[in-house]
């Protein structure tokens, strides 16, 4: 008895390189609907490679929802229909029998197409470079209870640290803003005794290479969280506003 | 203070300028709505009450300057932002799932702008012109309501209200997410708010066209 499979049409983007213009490539493919996402898309790569045709290029590490390198738009939702999981933990039960399926890569400025569904989020990196950091004394380990911090502040902090920069928030915008990612980023560290050295230069350098990456403003439409697999709150973009303006009041910066 | 002008540039200040603009028409409208509903009250109590504002007219003109500014100031960052927005993501996806992530209200955001924003144009021109510089006394009251009977007018002021009340839903609330006042007490309570004061502005303003073309005002 063979196992059973549901029968699907992927309409999955293909690009050869950046500059190249790209269209979508029909697959028939019949899945068991134990498969993860990504694992069909394995096997359609091991059925092209057998015909000696080029595999789709699309990008995972960890598959288990915690390193932020797999997302796919499917059907227009980053990381598929399911809510709070990534692109690696969509598995093929949540489709039907004779579904069309679309795949395509994230889709904004900042983030130009490398290959097929694979984008280059280094701007995250460069935002990050800019403020997503603390200064610590190296030397001795330092004492691990030398900084009381209420459990509420620390569960807050924790909450915006979920984030895993997969991009996800850019890609559901129709904004393509980074906001929810910089606002976690933000917030994780201006919560903390530990981020507040560089609480307001933070801030303010972040914001400045989203802007010069050319990342869209925030419309407050709330798709962001709504599609975030680790479900990081909208409230942070809310607090990254506060920081924000309180950085421009008291910061020593006048650039 | 170069500073400034960079920071209120920034994509947060945008939001800002955005925000707090339209905070100052939200209360601008609550006055403007009270004023509207006087027409219930018949010729008499409307014509009086033109007559009024004809009283401490230097005051008024004064408020208008601030009041076209504001609107100046939100329509053309709120396009800006549009066309910076748009700019953002050159190449679209085929398949379109905002619906499953949003509101209608926040999506649309800029198109009931747009259609508001032409709504008000006409609506400058054939009352708040007529109001202003007609030169001789005139019975307001009569003009308004004759405009009413006028059905492709009534039908815009109408479709323009309804709109604008999608408008005022999602930017309400916006705002004060904007301004960072965003907290688990008092957020979902602004949200109703919110909605409460879209429909008042919707029903208040919306009902106008639809009891004096249905009714004539008599």
């Amino acid at each position: 008895m063979s196992p059973r499979k549901i029968n699907l049409t992927l309409k999955i983007w293909r690009q050869r390189s950046p500059q190249s213009p790209g269209k979508f490539a029909e697959y028939k493919v019949a899945v068991s609907p134990d498969s993860s996402f990504l694992e069909m898309l394995d096997d359609i790569n091991n059925d092209l490679e057998k015909k000696s045709l080029e595999p789709i290029t699309f990008e995972s590490d960890c598959r288990e929802g915690i390193c932020g390198t797999c997302g796919l738009v499917i059907n227009g939702q980053p990381h598929g229909p399911i809510p709070r999981i990534a692109t690696c933990q969509l598995h093929m039960r949540n489709f039907k029998e004779g579904d069309t399926i679309y795949v395509e890569p994230y889709r904004a400025k900042a983030f130009p197409i490398i290959k097929d569904l694979m984008v280059d989020r280094s701007a995250m990196d460069r935002i990050m470079e800019a403020g997503g950091f603390i200064s610590v004394n190296t030397l001795s380990v330092p004492d691990g209870n030398a900084i009381p911090i209420p459990k509420d502040i620390a569960s807050e902090a924790m909450d915006a640290a979920q984030c895993i920069g997969c991009g996800a928030c850019v890609a559901a915008c129709k904004n393509a803003s980074a906001m929810l990612f910089v606002s976690a980023k933000v917030s994780q560290f201006a919560l903390l005794p530990q981020g507040q050295p560089e609480r307001y230069q933070r801030v303010e350098s972040m914001v400045k290479v989203m802007d010069e990456y050319g990342f869209g403003s925030c419309s407050n439409t709330y798709a962001c969280e709504a599609e975030c697999p680790k479900g990081v709150s909208v409230k942070n973009i809310a607090r990254m506003n506060r920081e924000y303006f309180m950085a421009k009041i008291k910061s020593q910066n006048i650039e | 203070m170069s500073w400034v002008w960079k920071s209120l540039n920034s994509s947060i200040g945008k939001k800002l300028v955005m925000a707090i603009t339209g905070v100052a028409l939200m209360l601008f409208l609550i006055i403007h709505l009270a004023g509207n509903l006087i027409l219930y009250g018949g010729k008499e109590a409307f014509n009086n009450y033109v007559e009024l504002l004809e009283l401490i007219k230097p005051f008024i003109r004064a408020i208008e300057v601030i009041l076209a500014s504001i609107f100046i100031f939100h329509i053309f960052n709120g396009t800006r932002l549009w066309i910076e927005n748009k700019q953002a993501r050159p190449q679209g996806y085929s398949i379109n799932g905002s619906r499953k992530n949003t509101t209608v209200f926040s999506r649309t955001a800029f198109i009931t702008g747009s259609i508001v924003f032409i709504f008000l144009v006409i609506h400058l021109q054939t009352i708040w012109y007529k109001f202003n510089f007609s030169g001789t006394e005139l019975d307001l009251y009569t003009i308004t309501t004759e405009w009413f009977q006028v059905w492709w007018y009534s039908a815009l002021y109408f479709i323009a209200v309804l709109l604008l009340g999608f408008h005022l839903n999602h930017g309400f609330q916006s705002a004060f997410q904007t301004f960072g006042w965003n907290h688990k007490k008092y957020f979902p309570f602004i949200e109703k708010l919110g909605t409460v004061y879209a429909l008042i502005m919707t029903i208040g303003f919306g009902s106008i066209p639809v009891y004096f073309f249905f009714f004539g005002g008599k």
